[in-house]
Parts: structure tokens; sequence; C-alpha cells
């Protein structure tokens, strides 16, 4: 607030002009301590003069002129003086708090840009350390959406002939922590700001120092290192200062590179190919979310999942899991196992593969027969999949399954590691090293590269206390998180969108790492805080070019580099496959733990705590559990039965004089005496978001058992916490919003005849006066959706870009408690269960349903607004006129999908967080409080295309036009575009025998239909 | 001789002047109101305040301070909104239509409870305006001219609510005014201070009591009978639209209009009898607002009340008949769901506690009927929670199905409601003449006759200048 202060109060800063009060009379220091000194209380004063209480001062105080008895007696310059003065100060008197800045055009236009629209550019976001290529735009400089990149093959399958790139939430919600308002901003020593030179000075220091040591005092730590640059970089640090020793830490994944370098001798990567894999046996692995290439397996399987009028195959998936995953809910069959009986079946499966024999664990010998059986069935074309939460004495035996079926080769290859490794594979290894030699006074200084083991370590892997010891202890990450605030040196890192890089992707092809906006913050990328501890500084740019010139790909290399930027791939750097034997014997069978056991896995949004601080994924609900803004401890609905906890109920799991409280959750499909946990939760340094979110399951994790744990206690505290999930209501009611059938069953409908192909309003033979015969005409565009439920996988990729797109805000924790999350599309989970098929609450159907606006032809949300803020377009979409608003609400309530998503309150107040602003896509309108919204198909998508079109003065036909969602999904389950054309893919999805509208009994005749979806179950396991 | 006595609806030994002198003196003699008077509008104006910060807040922060969500966008907002304008009706049903078929007994309690509708109305009225979500352009909702050419959207039952009660409130305000003028006449000429004389003097608008004021007033008052009458049924039809035009099972339901206005007017006799048995009590009215007219409230009350019963009933077999899967599990939901205590409790309130005024002896058992009226109050509350909340909560899709608890801010705004309307209306009770004089007068004229009393003509004459009537 501007205070209006001309009137009469002298303050020191504005002091009238000229005017020096007390000149003539000196001030007396006695008189001053004198006066202070008798007073009693707390004395305020604004400086010497007012504690003497000169005359001179008194008379300044009290006259708006002070030392003039009149007005007259001020001298011409002053008065002048004065009076611009309080000129200036009236066109004040008018003003709020409203900014005066003012902003300019661009005088000279960047080249290649138009105001108001976006630049595409190629980069590569990096995911847990791996490549997934991405094409970003730009708005003036600011990052605001990221897509998948079509040319990157960890990003889009070539085979299925889409012409985009998916990604998964994780990639979308990226896009959040480049704005985190809780990143790290300064170079800091001791908490205090330092300049980025002083920090390599100390660095510097140091190593120079250790030169004359023993041993190995100077250590850096990493995450997983896939950037070729920085592989380089660190072996090269490595041979020319051999005081200088890399150690690695991730905390999941070990199993899988331990798993094959216990079957063939020596690590390799394992790349799946699941467009050709017929029949699929999923061994606790979800190879939808977990995976470096699950975006890409995720479009193989969905493409060789699909069905349609030209299609009627499909692949069968078998998933025996230990706690319910994507993979398991999208399964034809699902077993649900103990993790720690998993070996055991794995070791049945490769007896039979062998033609061995070894007892499987009672009650799955009929699935595990007539899954092998299926599997043999299918030859060359069958496919074994174990996942990172069994240990590696499974991935062996799994490894050993698909050697055995003769896959390798055709749905498995292998190839060289992508990772470079430090000092060994199993990361455990390498950080307990790190911690014995930091606990021995030994380490002089330790460069921690981002990874958090402060956090993340194993409860017997003592890091915190170890790394006290050191004396440099310098962290470069994005924020001050748990390891950060141990350090004595924090270095603030560039954000992948910020900065040069590089980086491979799951099967080896390499990309660069292109930024797209300039370090927000003093931020300095890994590649280049390496190069200035331990060599001369040089930019990224230079050092990523200097390494790929000296590979000597190509000739030409400026204009190779030209399209290695533009394709966002370096063609060719792809691994060979490589040629394995799976001759590594498998270790005797562990023994099977019958108690109790505790099993550890990724939060699958908030991944292992690195995403905690992203509100976005905070409030996405889990893809099975639809938890928000907390982890739990899973049990089995018999599990809670018999030892009698409730959802909400507050454990204390203790192992091994380490103990955790945490809330259970009940979950359908979870095994009996077994207990997931998830990491991610309970940090005390994430950020405002994530701090004191869920509990922290690392700290009754150990080293020993990292996958599955025994031997834990469980105690019943009597407290309860509150839970909050976005849908509470578990089965469909009988109601068929989610409709399923076996592959034979839609196969005998397809045989009927289909649907003639006409507008939406005639096929319910609902009667209508509006004549729709333009409308319906060629020429004009009318938008339909089709959702395939079939390849639908329930992965939230859609929802996180729909919100990325839309600039949907983030409510917290309590309003989604309160039913106000503002997802404009949900994906709805059901579970089913149906006794004669065996599906029981225990083992229950899993069905997801996106469900976004379904734009109906005759809205309900429509006639009821009383000031028309929801009307209906000649292009069939339901809008929302914001500016229109009033908010009475009666559209949502009359919404019979409840699809519309209101403001209750201002979420969108970026004021107090600046940096979010920069977050919004400027095409789609901040919402205010008390305004109502919903799915738009993404008409600012729709609006720039047809201008687009109309620029080039070409008929336009909506073609080419897609959804945030629909770009977003990697199982393509959602089509859009122009249903007038008949040629378009959503018209020939919509004339599919298995199209229907959700509740179109209600003649909403929806826009948004759904395929539905198909199972294909085995003849041979249906009939037990 | 004693139940003759009760059956007259004025009782006592009445003149002209000692109407004129027992209902003015309320207002004119500063004495006259005891000590709960004080009690009760100090506690009503402490809860006022409570409505006033809330409203406060509300505008501030927004109505998230509501407990309402996805699914259920409408909560104890809509509710009270309901509540309240169904409880003004039984004002217009006693002025209007009782005036037109000439019941004699509404006289007493007309103008009490007309004060009481437009007291109601005032609060109903404040409840379409807050809960949205821009409340400072709801005024878009009427029809106004503007530069947009903008309408506002005529096939919403919102808009039809803004004429139906904004009519409604007009003419109430107006029917209540007319009503008053030959009372505000003889206050006028009844009060001692200037000021008051002026105040009461402009009010009556020149009252002087001539055979043409009277003439105009009559015709006057008659028209403005015939213009409420339709009011009566269309309000709260058009209030029952804003459900029965919506398609979520539990709304969408054709009986709504009738069985809405049957239930407003069940509500509004259980108010009238909820005010006017402490203030004939506390003001020494029992021989104007005797227990005749508590006797035939009751039984319009329990006739109204079985009108509502027999609503809920048909929405039971319609849920079943319709075959409608929605529909059935909205009526299964009332009986099993989350709610159900409410439903219950709706079917106590409503159904079977008025049955008990069968009893003629109940009917005039001021505390029983005191009790019931309370007891009916609630229960017409609860139908509108059964209906909104409980109707939205799980409507089409499973997957959106969630709950509505009411928060501190839905409280606040209904309890401050409670105080504004205790508040106004003794606000009212205070300042203006809670029964009609003239009309008072003439009905002592019909019930007992010009031979009634002694000096019975002195009087006359010396009430004729003012208000006086024969």
């Amino acid at each position: 607030m501007h205070h209006d202060t001309h009137e009469n109060q002298p303050n020191q800063s504005a002091k009238p002009v000229g005017l020096t009060p007390g000149q003539d009379a000196p001030i007396s220091m006695e008189a001053i301590r004198a006066k202070l000194a008798a007073s009693t209380g707390r004395e305020y004063w604004r400086g010497l003069d007012e504690i003497a209480e000169t005359e001179d001062f008194q008379l300044w105080l009290e006259d708006e002129f002070p030392n003039r008895s009149t007005l007259l007696q001020l001298d011409r310059r002053d008065f002048l003086k004065i009076m611009g003065a309080s000129m200036a100060m009236a066109g004040l008197v008018g003003c709020r708090n409203l900014p005066q800045d003012k902003i300019v055009p661009y005088v000279k236009q960047p080249e290649e840009m138009t105001l108001g629209k976006p630049l595409i550019f190629a980069t590569t976001a990096t995911i847990n350390g791996y490549g997934r290529g991405l094409l970003v735009s730009s708005r003036e400089g600011r990052p605001v959406k990221l897509e998948g990149n079509p040319d990157h093959p960890a990003s889009a399958f070539p085979g299925d002939g889409l012409k985009y790139g998916s990604s998964d939430a994780i990639t979308q919600a990226s896009l959040l922590e480049l704005y985190d308002p809780d990143r790290l901003q300064n170079t800091t020593r001791d908490g205090n700001i330092a300049t980025f030179a002083d920090f390599l000075a100390d660095a510097q220091a140091i190593i120079t120092a250790a030169k004359a040591d023993a041993g190995q005092p100077i250590r850096i730590l990493t995450e997983t290192v896939t950037s070729p640059t920085m592989a380089a970089q660190l072996k090269a640090i490595q041979t020319a200062n051999p005081r200088v020793k890399w150690h690695q830490y991730e905390p999941v994944g070990n199993s899988i590179r331990l798993g094959a370098k216990l079957a063939f001798g020596e690590a390799v990567n394992t790349i799946y190919h699941f467009d050709k894999a017929d029949r699929v046996l999923a061994l606790d692995g979800d190879f939808f979310m977990n995976l470096p290439g699950s975006v890409r397996y995720s479009r193989e399987y969905a493409h060789h999942r699909r069905v349609n009028k030209n299609k009627s195959t499909m692949s069968r998936l078998y998933a025996v899991e230990s706690a319910p995953t994507l993979t398991g809910a999208n399964a034809d069959h699902r077993l649900r196992a103990r993790a720690s009986d998993i070996e055991a079946i794995a070791r049945a499966i490769l007896a039979m593969a062998e033609g061995k024999s070894d007892p499987a664990p009672a009650g799955t010998e009929g699935f595990l027969k007539a899954c092998f059986e299926d599997l043999k069935s299918a030859g060359a074309n069958a496919l074994v999949v174990v996942g990172d939460g069994q240990p590696a004495i499974v991935h062996a035996i799994g490894h050993k399954i698909n050697s055995a079926l003769g896959v390798v080769g055709n749905t498995v290859t292998y190839i060289a590691p992508v990772e470079t490794v430090a000092d060994s594979e199993d990361h455990f290894a390498s950080l307990k090293s790190l911690v014995t030699d930091m606990a021995a006074g030994s380490v002089k200084a330790l460069f921690i590269f981002g990874a958090n083991p402060a956090y993340t370590a194993p409860s017997d892997v003592e890091f915190a206390k170890a790394l006290a010891k050191v004396p440099l202890r310098a962290r470069i990450g994005n924020s001050v998180d748990e390891t950060a605030k141990l350090c004595n040196w924090n270095v603030p890192t560039t954000h992948f969108l910020e900065a040069w890089g590089d980086i491979r992707a799951y099967d080896g092809t390499a990309s660069v790492v292109q930024p797209l906006i300039m370090p927000l913050y003093e931020g300095h990328s890994t590649i280049e805080v390496l190069a200035g501890i331990f060599g001369k500084p040089l930019g990224g740019l230079d050092l990523v070019r200097n390494y790929w010139k000296a590979q000597n790909l190509d000739p030409n290399f400026e204009k190779a580099w030209e399209k290695w930027l533009n394709n966002g791939v370096i063609a060719g750097t792809a691994f060979p496959v490589k040629t394995v034997a799976a001759s590594g014997a498998i270790p005797a069978a562990t023994p099977v733990n019958t108690g109790l056991e505790i099993i550890f896995r990724n939060d699958p949004t908030v991944g292992d705590g690195r995403h905690a601080n992203n509100g976005w994924l905070q409030e996405l609900p889990k893809p099975i559990t639809k938890l928000t803004w907390d982890n739990a401890a899973i049990i089995s609905p018999k599990m809670a039965e018999t030892s009698g906890y409730s959802q909400g109920d507050i454990l204390e799991i203790s192992a091994k004089n380490k103990s955790v409280k945490a809330p259970v959750w009940v979950q359908p499909g979870h095994p009996d005496n077994s207990i997931s946990l998830h990491f991610g939760y309970g940090r005390e340094s994430a950020g405002h978001t994530g701090d004191g979110v869920g509990f922290n399951a690392y700290k009754i994790w150990t080293s020993e058992s990292p996958e599955v744990m025994s031997g834990a206690t469980i105690r019943k505290t009597g407290d309860t916490y509150r839970l909050v999930t976005t849908q509470t209501q578990w089965a469909m009611e009988g109601r068929d919003m989610v409709r399923f059938k076996s592959l034979e069953k839609w196969k005998e409908e397809k045989q009927s005849e289909p649907l003639a192909e006409e507008p939406p309003a005639e096929e319910d033979g609902v009667p209508t006066m509006f004549d729709q015969t333009k409308e319906w005409s060629p020429g004009f565009v009318q938008w339909g959706m089709s959702i395939d439920m079939t390849t639908c996988i329930g992965c939230n990729a859609c929802a996180v870009a729909c919100q990325s797109e839309n600039n949907i805000p983030v409510v917290g924790k309590e309003q989604v408690a309160n039913g106000r999350h503002m997802n404009w599309i949900r994906i709805d989970r059901y579970y089913v269960t149906e006794a004669s098929a065996g599906h029981t609450v225990d083992d229950p159907l899993t069905l997801f349903q996106p469900v976004p606006c379904m734009h109906c032809e005759k809205a309900p949300c429509e006639p009821v607004c009383p000031v028309g803020a929801t009307v209906h377009s000649h292009e069939g979409l339901n809008q929302m006129v914001y500016n229109r608003c009033v908010g009475t609400r009666y559209c949502s309530n009359n919404c019979p999908y409840k699809v519309r998503r209101f403001n209750f309150l201002n979420w969108a107040n970026h004021h107090e967080t600046p940096v979010l602003k920069l977050l919004n896509n400027p095409d789609v309108t901040v919402r205010g409080r008390g305004v109502m919204e919903k799915c738009t198909y993404c008409t600012q998508r729709l609006s720039a295309s047809r201008i687009e079109a109309k620029n080039k003065n070409e008929e336009y036909d909506g073609s080419g036009v897609m959804t945030a969602c629909q770009q977003a999904c990697p199982t393509h389950a959602i089509s859009f575009g122009n249903i007038s054309d008949p040629k378009s893919e959503v018209s020939k999805w919509k004339a599919e025998k298995a199209n229907y509208g959700l509740l179109s009994e209600l003649n909403t005749t929806p826009r948004t239909t759904y395929l539905e979806r198909v199972n294909n179950p085995n003849p041979a396991l249906e009939k037990a | 001789m004693e139940i003759i006595k009760q059956d007259r609806l004025i009782t006592g030994r009445h003149t002209n002047a000692t109407i004129t002198e027992r209902i003015t003196r309320v207002i004119l003699d500063n004495k006259a109101h005891p000590l709960s008077w004080y009690v009760v509008i100090g506690s009503a104006f402490m809860v006022l305040q409570v409505l006033m910060l809330t409203i406060t807040l509300l505008l501030y922060i927004g109505v998230g301070i509501f407990g309402i969500n996805q699914p259920c966008g409408w909560g104890l907002d809509i509710i009270n909104f309901v509540w309240w304008i169904g409880i003004g009706h039984a004002g217009t049903l006693i002025s209007a239509i009782l005036l037109l078929m000439r019941q004699q007994w509404r006289t007493s309690i007309n103008r009490f409870a007309e004060a009481m509708t437009i007291f109601a109305v005032m609060c109903a009225g404040l409840y379409p305006l807050l809960h949205t979500g821009r409340p400072w352009v709801a005024y878009w909702l009427f029809p106004y001219p503007n530069i947009l050419k903008q309408w506002p959207q005529f096939r919403s039952p919102l808009v039809w609510d803004v004429f139906a009660v904004s009519t409604y409130a007009t003419v109430s305000i107006l029917f209540w005014f007319v009503g008053l003028i030959p009372d505000l006449a003889t206050m006028r000429d009844r009060a001692k201070p200037k000021w008051a004389k002026m105040i009461f003097g402009m009010a009556s608008l020149g009252w002087r009591g001539s055979t043409g004021h009277w003439f105009r007033y009559e015709t006057a008052y008659l028209i403005l009978a015939g213009l409420s009458t339709p009011l009566v049924l269309s309000v709260h039809t058009i209030v029952s639209f804003d459900f029965a035009v919506g398609i979520v099972p539990g709304w969408h339901t054709t009986i709504f209009p009738p069985y809405f206005v049957a239930g407003a007017v069940f509500a509004g006799f259980a108010m009238v009898m909820l005010l006017a048995i402490p203030i004939r009590s506390m003001y020494g009215l029992k021989d104007f607002i005797t227990l005749k007219h508590l006797d035939w409230m009751a039984k319009i009350t329990l006739t109204t009340g079985m009108m509502v019963f027999y609503g809920y009933l048909t929405e039971v077999f319609y849920g079943w008949y319709s075959g409608n899967p929605f529909e059935w599990y909205v009526i299964i939901n009332r009986f099993k769901g989350p709610y159900a205590p409410f439903y219950w409790s709706l079917i106590a309130c409503n159904g079977l506690a008025p049955l008990v005024l069968w009893s003629p002896r109940i009917r005039r058992n001021v505390p029983a009927l005191f009790i019931v009226s309370i007891i009916v109050s609630i229960g017409m509350w609860l139908e509108r929670f059964v209906i909104i909340p409980a109707s939205l909560h799980r409507d089409f899709m499973p997957s959106a199905w969630g709950l509505y608890t009411p928060s501190v801010g839905d409280m606040g705004m209904f309890i401050g409601t409670l105080g504004m309307f205790v508040f106004m209306m003794f606000l009212f009770v205070r300042f203006v003449p809670m029964i009609s004089i003239a009309e008072m007068k003439e009905l002592l004229h019909r019930e007992y006759g010009h031979g009634h009393g002694a000096g019975q003509g002195e009087e006359h004459q010396a009430e004729a200048v003012g208000a006086g009537k024969h």
C-alpha cells in the first residue's frame, strides 16, 4: 500500500529539501545518555536529534515547512521544489499498488519467432538417469509443454505408424520441476551465499592438497550415468588423477543389473519387444511403468494388443505379482503371490521349460501349467519379464526361461550396459565402500551429484553419520534436500531444460539435451561442474560438442550436429544386439519365508522421492489405489480382516531395531500376509510441497533384503490417519460404465452387421427438429473422441498432460479430501468381482476408464446455466465461457458424468510464487475463483490448427490436431478428430461394433465414446 | 360456556378502545416490553453478527468456505434457501387466499405472518446471491439492458427463480405495507413524541380514514390479494423446478411442484405457530390470537403434512415403478446410505409427528403445538437435505460418488440467518402494530355486533378520525 506521507511526517530519508534542522544548536551526547538512562521502558527513537529534544528538532517536527515561520519565508527555489514534489505526490494519491511496469515488444524480433506462436524444439528428458526424447513448446522463451519425440526410440515405436511421440506422467510433470519455487538458487557455503568461483577454488585447493596423500581421498557420488560426455569426463578424471574415486547409488534397480550378471556372467541390458510377444508372462514386473523403456514398451504392447475391424488377434498377458500394479490390472490372467513365493514360481516354469520338474507352490500349479503351455505354444513369440521388485536370482531365472523358450533374438534382445558403471554394478556395494571410507576418515572431499543418500540410503548404511567426517562435502543438486543440508557447499544444478548435455535412451541411442531457456537461477549443469572442479571450466555446449566431435560419427560434424539437434537423436548410436549365453549357474533356492513379508517399491507417482516436491505428481491419484498425497502400508482385505486392521489405522512396522509408522490401506488384489511400502514419502527437506507428506519407508529398508524383507513385526498403534483418495467407490454398482468382453465374444459380435455410419443424433433414434444437414456436411468439422479401453493401461499420462496443457491448479490434500480435485480428465478404476470367473474381493478384475468431458450434443449442463456461460459450438464442443460464469454450480450438479470442476477457492493465485506464472500456457485462460471449468477438447489447439489452415488458404478438415491427453498417451488409447469425416481415425473407431456411449440411455448423445475392453483369456484357465 | 368463549376469534371483554390500546401499547409504551424481549433481541443481534462475519469471510475467501464439492455442488446454501422460502408461504396463504375466501380467523395472525414472509424471503434471498462463486456478478441473472446485448439464459430454472422470488418479495412487501396504512395512521394519532408522529405520519401516506380512503384501500387490498394468490402456488413450484428440471435421480420428478407447495405451507404454518405462541403470551395477546386460531392452524399443518407424506410415499413408489436403476438406487440409498439417519428422521418429523394433531386436545394444547411446530420445522429442513446432497452425492457415475459434510461456514450462514430472522421479527413486534387494529375492530363488530359493551358509541366516535371503522 502506498501511504500518503507528505502531510507532516518527517522521516529521515525524506527531509525537506535544503533544510537541516538543529545546525545551530549542537547536540549534547551527555544529555542524550542521561535521558536514555532515565527512561525505564523500551524507547523508540528516530535519531539523536529526537532524543535530545532540541528546540530546533521540536520546531522541525511540528512544522510542515520546518524552520520557517510562514510560507513566505521559503525562498523561491525551495518553494518550487516543494510544489513540484507536492504535484508528484498528488498524482500518487489516486494510485493503488498496481505495478507500473512497462512492457515493450521485441524491437528486433528473434529469428523464427512469431509472438503468440509456440516454437518447438527437440530435447531429451532425464528420467531416472535415462533419456526420453521430447519435443518442447516454447512460448516467448518459456518452455510450457512437453511432448514425446516421434523420432526418439524411448518415446515412440516406429512399427505402429503413429506420427507422434508419447510420454508418461512423470515426464509430463518434469516441466513443473523447472519452475519449482523451492529450487536451490545460489551457490552456498555453510548456508551463506557464495560464488561458483569460490566453490571451484575451494574444491581445487583440496584436490591439489590431496595429491600428496595416499589412497583415494577425493570421491564423487552420482546417480545412474548414461550421459556419454559425463561418462567420458569421469573416466578421464579418474585416469588423470588417481586420487579420485567415483561411486554410484540409485536405490532401486540393483537386482536387474545383478540378475543379468548372474545369468550371463557379465552385465547386459535387456530389451523387450512387445510388438512380437503373443504370450507374455510378467513375474512381478510392471513393464508399463518402471523400466527406462516403459513408454516404448507400452506403445509396442498396445499396437500388438489392439483389435479392430481389420485385426482380430491380440496378445495374452499373464501376471504373477506381489502387489497390484498396472501390469496385473491389464493382465488377462493374474495370479497374486507373495513376493517370496515368486522365486519358486519362476523355478517351476524354468523346470517346465527345461523339461525337468520342480514343484510349484501349492495352489499355483494349474495356473502355471496352463500359462506355460500357452507360452510354449507361442514359440519364439513368448516372453517372460521379471520386475525390479524381485531379487537378482529371479531375474537370472527369468533370463534362463527366455533362453529355454527360445525367444532370445525375437522378443528379447540383449545389449551392452547403457549405464556407465562406477566401481560396481551393485550400487549398495558402491555406496557401502564410500561410507566405510568416510567413516574411517580417509575421504577428504566428496562431490555428490544429484543423489540424495541421506534420505534414500538403506537403514543399515549410515551415510549421514559418516558424511560428517568429510571435510569438504559438496552437493550439486536442485534443492536443499536431506543430503544437501549436511553438506557445506551447495551448488545449484540445472534442470534438463536449462543446460546442454547428452544422454542415452534404454536402447543406447544417444541424444543431445538442448536447453530451452537460460538457467533461471545460478545453476550449472553436472558436466560443467565436473569440468570446473577437475579441469578447466568450459560451457556445457562446448563440452558436449567436443565429445561428439571426437567420436567422428560424421565427416561433416556441423551439419550432423544441426541434424541431431533438429531430430533430437544422434542417429546410429543405438547399441548393437549382443549375443550372450545364459550359462550362469542359478544358486540354490532361497528358503521360502512363510511369515509376514514387507516389500518395498518406488512410488508410482513420486518415484524414489525425487519428485516429492512436484505438486502435479503428489496430487495425481496413484494408478491403482487412487490415493493422493500419501503412501500407505498396503495390505490385502483378508489380512485386514484377520488382523483387525482397517483403512487408516496406523501400524508401527519394526525391523532390525528400526521402525516406521504407516497408515493401512486395504487393497483388493494384494497377497495376504504381506505389506507393500512405497518409497518417496516422509521427506524432511523436499520443499513446501513435499515436506512431511507420508512416511519414510527407507527407515526400515536394508541393503541385505532390499526387495523382500521378512522378520518384521507390526503393532497397531491405535491412532488413525486420514488417507485421501479421489475415488471412494470400488464397484460399478451393476451399472455398465466399463463394458468388457472376451476376445471370443467380441469376434462373434463382430460378425453381425455393423451400425450404419450416421451422425450420432440419429443414431439413437432421438427425434430432432434441428436441421443438421449443414453442420454434418463435408467441410464442417465435428469434433469427437473415442477411447479404446482395450489398450488403455491406466497410467495417468493423459491426466498430467492435461494439467500441463490447461493450467490446471493443484489444490492440496485437504481439498482433495473434500472432493475438490481439479483434473479435467480422470482415470476411473473399478473392481469387478465375478465368482464364476474367479474374481473375488481378494482377487478382483481391475478396469480403467479415462473420463474427460463427453461434449454431449444434448448436454444437460447447458440448459440449466442461468447466464449462458456454457454453450454449444457449431463444431459440437460444449464450451465454458469463464468470463460469463457466475458460479451457481448447477451445471456440475446436472452433469451425469461429473466431469465439471469448480474453483471453490482462488487456486490459481501465483502472487506469492511468481515463478509459477512462467509455467502457464498462454493460450489457456487461468481461471479465477468462483468459476466452473472442464475439459475443452483442448480448444486452443483446435483454434490454432484452424487458423493455420485458414492462413494457408486450405479447406479445414480438422485432421492433424491432437488433444493433450491423446498426444501423451503411450498406448494410443485415445483417438480424436473430425467425426463428420468418415475417413478420420476417430470415425473409424466410432464405427466399430464395440463403440458405445457412456450413459447414452440418458439421451445426452456424448461425443466422447468408448470402445469396449476386450480381454483375451486362456480357455484352459477359463474352465477352472 | 368456556368452550364457546374459546371458540370466539376475540376473547375477553374488548371494545374498540381496548383493542387499540392493547395493540398500540406494545409500540408506544416503553415499559410494555418484558425482559424476555430484550434477551431475545439481544441474543438475536449477536447471532446476526455471525452472519455478518460469515458473509465477510465468504466474500473474502470464496464459496470454498462451504462444505460443497464435486459431486455435491449445492449444500446448506440451497437447503436453507428453499427452507426459508417455504416458511414464507404461510404468510402469503394467510393474507391472500384466506382473505379471498373470507376466512375471518386470519385477521389476528395475518400481519404477523406477512412480516414473517418478508423476513423469511430476505433470509432466503441471501443464499442464491451468496452461494454463487462470484456474487459480484450475480446481477447477470437479471434481464437488464447492456451493451453486450446479453440476456440471461431463459431456459434455466435459476432465472425463473429470480423472477419468482423477486416478484414474491415485491408483492409481499406491498401487500404488507398497504395493509398497514390505516394502522400507521392510528399510530400517528396516538404517538406522543414529535419524531414518532412524523415517521408514522409519513408512512401512513396522509390517511384520514375517509370513506374514499377506505374504498380505495379495500379495492387495492383485494387486488393485491388477487395478485398474491397465484404466487403462493408459483413460487415454490418454480423453486421445485430447480430440481425437477435437472436430470439428477431423486430430482427429476413431476411430483415436485405440488409436493413443494404443500411442504411450504406446512413449514410456514409451523413457523407462524412457533412465533405466535411465545409472542402472544409475552405481550398478553391471548385474546386476539386465540386457541381457535391455533386449532385451525394446526388443522392446516396436519392437512399439508399428510400431503407431504403422501409425496414421500409416491417418490418411493415411482422409484420402484419406473424400473430405472438410478432412480431406484436413490431410494435405496435414502433408506440405507450414509444419509439414512436424515431420511428416517425426516419421516419421523414430517410423516409421523404431525399425526398427533388429529387429536382436538393436542390442537388446543399450546406447549404441544409448540413442540410439534419445532419438529415440523426441523423435518422440513431435513427434507431439503435429503433432496439436495443426499441425491447429488451418489448419482450416475459410481466413480464420482462422494459425501457432503456441512462446514463451519455453512453453519455460520444458517445460524446467522436464524439470528437475522428473529432479530427482524422482534424489531417488527416493537415498532409496527403486529396485529391489524383496523381489521380486529371489524372482526369485533362482526363477532359481537353493535351492542357490545358499554360506552361503545363514544369510543367509535373517538376512533373514527384515526382508524376506526364501521
